[in-house]
């Protein structure tokens, strides 16, 4: 790890300006200041010099270099880049609403990947959202479900996707099974359970206040697009600005620090499923809305998905570091790769080789920058 | 004679930072060269160069009278150099034989042959009197120092003219030195070269020949006797004073103080059984015992991070839940952890976030975190306990080791606790962080904290702990007050009934 050995030169302990051995003895009172020695400001200032030039921090520019938005600038270049091919390619690209198609389509996954996000930052994998989605759209369009009406059915969709949440949670915390291996059990047999409620037939939304939540629009934008910015927004403020998140960070940067400095690792863990659940849920009932019916079929390879635009929005598959805003913008550039695609009557054959070729290719770029930046 | 390696005028940099800075030195056939200097001072690096894992800005390598230039780890090795690193680049899932073969197995077209492998581990291990590690073991279920044994025969598999190790006494018990000693007598007799680097200077003076001290990068001194130097004189020479580290003079424990910390009876199925102690406020209590003595799994059961089998842990007369790290946290205990890397820090995460991590709900409010407030906090008390750099967003692993043990103490110092317990709290460290650890152990047992203490280093446990328990084979088999005790009673103590010399 070449980060690593930068260490030495710069942060060794100052010689000079340590305390002289046979002081302070036990007794004596807090050792808040270093001695004044004449030598100890020298070394000190060499020290805090070397360490402000190898970590441009604290600055605005650094600051912003830091954020999400700034972490990600290959992944906006890249957005960016799309757009310009989308707007010499496609006369209606640039239109009001061509972009607004874009956003309502990233809306049902960007959900999901706000959940997922947060999963894998917490240092695990969920590969059970695309069918925990479809389970949760079968329940909620039952014949039974729909004759309660839509608050019901909003409180259904969110309990099933909350409630196989809370099964991997628990499975993975205190069964100690690998998250990979109980999400993909999920996966199958949430995929089972949606076949054998729903007789894999598609149920018909009747309700016309679920059907309406994908056709109503707010000054002019799309309901769902006000939805996924709402959950966009909540979930940024819950990684970034509480102890949740915090908590979430140090459990998948290190489970065993996390543990040994008091952290209920296990009850986190099972909370980050269960979020992630609550987020399938809220995407059951807008895909539930879009297509106007609960399948067992939807949601299909959607944790691919979502699991691409959270590595390609730069986090770390092991846990740990993350950003939110670099998901979304995964989401982004995929849900742009589509349109583009789509405007120009181009294969989805090829669309799949683009996407593949741009995961890697964002990786590549992102782990240069990280390399060059770190040191 | 002309020496092995030559190195002149070495310098690296990283971003920001002049790693090395003109570094000389030589490296004879047949001896072992001690490499000296506080961490920091650019061992480490130094090591990656003439591993070939870093290539140096400028100077020259001069290996057997031809200049060398090694781009990669591979080359280092095709020209005889071998590495044991500090931290074992083992593979854990591999077996004993499998990982000293690793990049060389024995193959015959392409098919590896096993056996071969095997009996050749086999001769390596008995060679290194380590004729009980079977071959076939999975490294990942090796004790540290097994681990270390393995990493010496895969340097011996290679017919290595050069062997550089990194601290390899760190994590094994004074037999086990013994015999490392002697495998280095024997491999310097036939003209390999050894650099040698340790913190203890007792070893320096045991098996090594000559000394290079290196100091904020630079050569500071090459080619000292390594037996004739005084002590003193190397001292200054790494630290630019002249002290040696000494102990801060402690009060006398108050006898009639209250007892905070009462465990009784405490077991574990296969580490340790029946294992009682008090500790008052105020009070350092030190556990002596060999590695694998059972030592840190009693700090650790204790603290509820392993599930007692049976037996009781009680803080201030309350019953504490068994198993249970945040009941233990609630109740006022702290632990400093034996490997600070990966049990203590979020190495990528700021000072600040490590510093606040047990404290987190006292920074929020409603769930939303107080930034402002936690910085301010974490900074106070990492001013207190002078770390540096004092820049407290910078992420944690670019500190240096003894800086980064003063973060995991902050931690315990921001909450604030009754118990305090330390697993090896110097290791790794240098000697100006260590005095300053030692004096803040005394100054927190001096406000009240009752201070559990767990350290290989004997005169470390004299010199901090009020009364000592020496811990063998899982059992507390003796205990007294330190100063009825001396380094050559405890280990006379902590051996008894292990075959040795």
């Amino acid at each position: 790890m070449s980060d690593h050995s930068a260490a030495p030169g710069v942060t060794g302990t100052a010689p000079g300006a340590a305390p002289p051995a046979s002081a302070p003895p036990a007794s004596a009172p807090p050792a808040s200041a270093p001695p004044p020695a004449v030598p100890a400001t020298d070394e000190r200032g060499r020290i805090e010099k070397a360490a402000r030039a190898a970590e441009p921090r604290g600055s605005t520019l650094g600051r912003l270099l830091d954020s999400g938005v700034g972490r990600n600038l290959g992944l906006v270049a890249v957005l960016v880049l799309l757009c310009v091919v989308g707007v010499a390619t496609a006369d209606t690209f640039a239109t009001t609403s061509n972009l607004l198609t874009i956003l309502t389509s990233a809306s049902i996954i960007g959900v999901i990947t706000v959940g997922v996000t947060f999963v894998i930052i917490g240092g695990g994998i969920d590969l059970s959202v695309g069918k925990v989605m479809a389970l949760a759209s079968v329940w909620a369009t039952t014949v039974a479900t729909q004759s309660f009406g839509p608050v019901v059915m909003v409180f259904c969709a969110l309990a099933v996707g909350a409630g196989a949440g809370l099964v991997n949670g628990l499975l993975i915390a205190y069964g100690r099974i690998v998250p990979f291996i109980v999400t993909l059990a999920m996966l199958i047999s949430a995929q089972g359970l949606a076949e054998r409620i729903s007789g894999r037939r598609s149920q018909i939304v009747t309700d016309p206040t679920i059907a309406a939540i994908a056709t109503t629009r707010l000054l002019g934008i799309p309901l769902m697009v006000y939805i996924f910015a709402a959950v966009v927004a909540v979930g940024w403020v819950l990684l970034n600005r509480t102890t949740f998140g915090r908590r979430t960070f140090a459990i998948g940067g290190n489970p065993e620090a996390a543990r040994l400095a008091g952290l209920d690792v296990r009850r986190h863990t099972i909370a980050l499923y269960v979020l992630s659940g609550l987020c399938c849920g809220i995407a059951a009932i807008m895909i539930a809305s879009l297509t106007t019916t609960g399948s067992s079929t939807h949601g299909t390879l959607y944790e691919l998905d979502a699991i691409a635009a959270v590595i390609i929005g730069g986090t770390l598959l092991t846990g740990g570091r993350g950003t939110l805003i670099g998901s979304i913008l995964g989401v982004l550039v995929f849900t742009t790769i589509t349109n583009l695609f789509v405007l120009n009557n181009l294969e989805t054959e090829i669309q799949n080789i683009a996407k593949g070729v741009i995961i890697v290719i964002a990786v590549l770029i992102q782990t240069r920058a990280r390399r060059s930046s770190s040191g | 004679m002309t020496p092995l390696l030559t190195m002149r005028g070495i310098v690296k940099e990283f971003p920001g930072v002049r790693a090395l800075d003109g570094v000389d030195l030589d490296v004879d056939a047949g001896e072992v060269h001690c490499l000296l200097g506080q961490n920091g001072a650019g061992k480490s690096t130094l090591i990656k160069v003439i591993a070939g894992a870093h290539r140096p800005d400028a100077g020259e390598v001069v290996l057997d009278g031809t200049p060398v230039s090694f781009g990669s780890p591979q080359a280092a090795d095709g020209a005889g150099i071998a590495t044991i690193h500090q931290e074992l680049d083992l593979v854990p899932a591999l077996s004993v034989a499998e990982n000293v073969m690793l990049g060389h197995e024995p193959s015959r077209w392409g098919f590896t042959r096993p056996s071969d492998a095997e009996a050749l581990t086999r001769a390596l291990l008995l060679r290194l009197g380590h004729p009980e590690i079977p071959p076939r073991r999975e490294v990942g279920r090796l004790s540290a120092a097994g681990q270390q044994v393995v990493s010496m025969a895969r340097a011996l598999a290679r017919d290595a003219r050069l062997i550089v190790m990194d601290e390899p006494s760190a994590v094994l018990d004074p037999e086990e030195v013994r015999n490392l000693f002697r495998v280095i007598r024997e491999l310097t007799a036939e003209g390999v070269a050894v650099v040698y680097i340790s913190h203890r200077l007792d070893e320096i003076r045991e098996v090594g020949d000559r000394v290079t001290v290196l100091k904020d990068g630079r050569t500071v001194a090459r080619d000292l006797p390594a037996r004739a130097t005084p002590t003193a004189e190397v001292i200054r020479l790494m630290t630019g004073r002249s002290i040696e580290y000494v102990f801060p003079e402690r009060a006398a424990a108050d006898p009639a103080a209250d007892v905070v910390l009462e465990v009784d009876g405490l077991a574990r199925a296969g580490e340790f059984a029946g294992v009682s102690f008090t500790v008052r406020a105020g009070e350092v209590v030190g556990l002596a015992g060999l590695v694998g003595s059972g030592r840190s799994e009693i700090l650790e059961t204790v603290y509820g991070a392993r599930r007692a089998t049976a037996g009781t842990v009680r803080v201030r007369g309350a019953a504490l839940r068994t198993g249970s790290v945040p009941a233990a946290v609630r109740a006022g205990m702290g632990l400093c952890p034996e490997e600070r890397k990966s049990q203590g820090l979020l190495l990528h995460e700021p000072v600040y976030r490590n510093v606040s991590l047990p404290a987190l709900a006292r920074f929020a409010r409603a769930g939303f975190m107080r930034q402002d407030a936690e910085i301010a906090a974490a900074g106070g008390v990492t001013a207190q306990l002078d770390v540096r750099p004092a820049d407290g967003t910078r992420a944690v692993r670019t500190l240096s080791g003894g800086n980064q043990q003063k973060v995991v103490l902050a931690r315990w110092l921001l909450r604030g606790c009754t118990v305090l317990l330390l697993d090896e709290p110097t290791r790794g460290v240098d000697v100006g962080a260590r005095s300053e650890i030692y004096a803040l152990v005394r100054r927190l047992a001096a406000e009240g904290v009752a201070v559990v203490l767990v350290s290989s280093e004997v005169p470390e446990v004299l010199g901090l702990a009020d009364r000592v328990l020496v811990v063998r084979e899982g059992r507390v088999v003796h205990e007294a007050p330190a100063c009825d005790l001396d380094e050559a009673r405890v280990l006379d103590l902590v051996m008894e009934g292990t075959a040795h010399v």
